[in-house]
């Protein structure tokens, strides 16, 4: 296992290599450039040379490469050209905020998914598993946007029940050392900011939970309906087992299988941003930075985030091929 | 202990299938692929699906009737009195869970051992079925071992609490013939000493000649021939049990030369709607055999056959 776990590692290397020249590549040939987008339409073509020197960018584009692999490697990203704030220090501000995001429409999608596709398919065939059909279909084609404002007026704006939108109330005293808010406030202590962080969490998660809530429910459904049919589980039947036992030992155990793939692949997509939720719920976090530096042609944000967030997605598929061996010891001998 | 039951598969009958095991007595079920062993076995531990499977009649167990007993009620006596080996050791075991789980499960669900006890009783019990460093066997996954072994597993497990009721379904079939010898000792053992009422289910005319009191041949969902088993060996009276004795290997015959498969599937017609099911395969078929259905007919050698043969053929079957 472990061996398995540095050959992956090993293998980022090359990836990310590959991976930062065609991103620098990518950036440059988007049409404008930073200076353009700064100065704004009418600039005079010697205002945007002297912008273009001033970043560098007036060298060839190997050139800036180089210069720029070598402060990756020194831990510099770079300064936004849109912010003037370093690369690092703006990863460090939103990718928090995305994480938190992330883990709670994730937490959602598989709490409430994982059970509805259980019982829909050992109710197969009756009204809760036709419902739990019609609902994930529902829930993947509802546009994230419109049931966001639909959540956000309903619970937020009419009940009142649910803040409207940011992570933190502004009023409220609370230091962030971590800069995830949830873990700030009880690393500090400070149940208040901990409830108000929670607080935020919910409607942006639940908006964004929907799309993976209604993949969780049909993949545990298809999974349980397959492993329900299965000798072994008539097996554990004929030992008289305990209903409990079954159900989570001999079925879910097995069913669970396709549905960690699922979850990886879909917190690797969530950790990538998410522009829509971010934007309707006013959430600084990583989407809505990355949309907002694409506008602006920040080359060093766009090209630091993105190199990040490939780091990320390979270490979240590796935890998911980890966490596949420790509950399948088939693919672990493999 | 009396069975008597009578189950319907949705898309093909066992029907009228009745018979009973006592204490101490080995019943053997033969017949043919698909004449509704499996499922017979299946409708007395009550493991057949809740829809699309109509059971119906009755499955009495030491005076209980099982069809009717609250589901809670029946789990407790599965597993523990009424244990069953299924056919297919490749499929039966959990894939992701140790097999040592496997096995101290029954024993802690059913005969409250501790985790410790369990261990140290499952280990014994594999040792027993003849698995060799039993305590290394209890950690590892079923894809870690052979066929034959986890036969043997699925047998430890079934044996675990001491059932009063054992129903093997092809429990040697996986099995080399050492193994497999020390396997049917074990079961002839344990219905010799715990008194186990022994329902096994085989291809095998060998292993029935060598373990069962009471033969019960099966043909098409309906037993067609019931009797002792010196009585059915010295003389078969239905052509399909003759057939079968018949088609056991020996040298001067290729194997199943008098039974060849009927033209055509079976399951596209309702057997027995129309006659004897046997009919299209007999050799003593006569006008009387159709449109109704033979009735099963004596008592302590019964029958469901309007011609029935009269002389045995010259098979000689090795008891194992
Ligand atoms: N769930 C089911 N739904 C419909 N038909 C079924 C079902 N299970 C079994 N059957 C049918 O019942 C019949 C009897 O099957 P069964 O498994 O009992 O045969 P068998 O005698 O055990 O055969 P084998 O020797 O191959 O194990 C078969 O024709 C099969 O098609
Ligand atoms: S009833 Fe007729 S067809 Fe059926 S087995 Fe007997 S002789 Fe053959
Ligand atoms: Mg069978």
């Amino acid at each position: 296992m472990l061996g398995f776990v540095v050959r992956r590692l090993a293998l980022l290397v090359p990836i990310l290599l590959g991976l930062s020249v065609l991103l620098f590549l990518w950036v440059r040939a988007l049409p404008g450039g930073p200076a353009e987008a700064l100065l704004g339409e009418r600039a005079t073509p010697e205002a945007v040379e002297r912008v273009k020197k001033l970043y560098g960018l007036d060298r060839p584009w190997y050139e800036q490469y180089l210069t720029w692999v070598g402060n990756v490697f020194r831990g510099d990203l770079g300064v936004s050209s849109r912010t003037q704030h370093p690369v690092v220090e703006e990863l460090l501000r939103t990718f928090p905020a995305t994480v938190e995001l992330a883990l709670t429409a994730m937490i959602f999608a598989v709490g409430v998914g994982v059970p509805v596709g259980y019982l829909a398919a050992r109710r197969h065939g009756t009204w809760l598993d036709h419902l739990s059909v019609a609902g994930s279909l529902f829930g993947i084609t509802i546009p994230v946007f419109f049931l966001g404002y639909m959540l956000k007026f309903a619970f937020a704006e009419k009940l009142g029940i649910l803040p409207t939108d940011g992570r933190q109330d502004p009023l409220l005293d609370a230091e962030h050392p971590t800069g995830f808010y949830v873990l700030d406030g009880l690393v500090t202590g400070n149940p208040e900011a901990l409830g108000d962080a929670l607080a935020h969490l919910v409607l942006p998660g639940v908006a964004l939970g929907t799309i993976p809530l209604a993949i969780v429910v049909r993949i545990t459904r298809a999974s349980v309906l397959d492993v329900l049919h299965e000798d072994y589980v008539r097996t554990a039947e004929a030992k008289g087992l305990a209903p409990a036992t079954i159900r989570g030992r001999h079925v879910l155990r097995n069913a669970l299988l396709p549905v960690v793939t699922i979850i990886g692949l879909q917190v690797g997509l969530l950790l990538g941003g998410a522009v829509l939720t971010e934007t309707v719920f006013a959430f600084p976090g990583f989407g809505k930075f990355m949309a907002d530096s694409i506008v602006a042609r920040d080359y060093a944000v766009l090209q630091g985030f993105i190199l990040f967030t490939a780091v990320i997605f390979v270490l979240v598929n590796l935890l998911v091929d980890v966490a596949y061996g420790l509950i399948d010891p088939r693919v672990r001998a493999a | 202990m009396v069975f008597r039951q009578r189950g319907r598969a949705d898309v093909r009958a066992v029907d009228g299938v009745s018979f009973s095991v006592s204490p101490g007595e080995t019943v053997g079920l033969v017949g043919e692929s698909g004449c509704g062993k499996s499922v017979t076995s299946l409708a007395i531990m009550g493991l057949l699906p809740k829809r699309g499977v109509r059971v119906e009649g009755s499955v009495a167990f030491d005076g209980t009737e099982l069809l009717a007993l609250p589901p809670d009620k029946l789990r407790a006596l599965r597993g523990r009195e009424l244990a069953v080996v299924f056919q297919d050791p490749m499929t039966s075991l959990n894939p992701v869970v140790p097999i040592g789980t496997q096995v101290t499960e029954v024993l802690t669900r059913h005969r409250g051992l501790s985790n410790g006890e369990a261990r140290r009783e499952a280990a014994d019990l594999l040792r027993r079925v003849g698995i060799p460093d039993p305590s290394r066997r209890l950690r590892e996954y079923p894809h870690q071992l052979s066929g034959g072994m986890r036969q043997r597993a699925l047998i430890a497990t079934a044996l675990a609490c001491r059932p009063r009721l054992l129903i093997a379904d092809e429990p040697t079939t996986a099995l080399d013939v050492t193994i497999q010898a020390q396997i049917l000792e074990l079961l002839r053992t344990l219905v010799a000493e715990s008194g186990t009422a022994l329902i096994l289910i085989t291809h095998d005319l060998g292993v029935v000649a060598g373990m069962c009191d009471t033969v019960h041949v099966m043909y098409s969902g309906r037993i067609v021939e019931r009797a002792p088993r010196h009585d059915l060996f010295r003389d078969p009276r239905h052509p399909y049990t003759g057939g079968l004795l018949a088609s056991v290997p020996r040298l001067d015959q290729p194997r199943g030369a008098r039974l060849e498969p009927i033209k055509g599937s079976p399951r596209d017609t309702i057997p027995w709607a129309t006659g004897c099911a046997f009919a299209p395969r007999c050799p003593n078929r006569i006008e009387a055999c159709t449109p109704e259905a033979p009735e099963l007919v004596g008592e302590r050698h019964a029958l469901r056959c309007v011609n029935p043969l009269r002389s045995a053929p010259e098979a000689k079957v090795v008891p194992r």
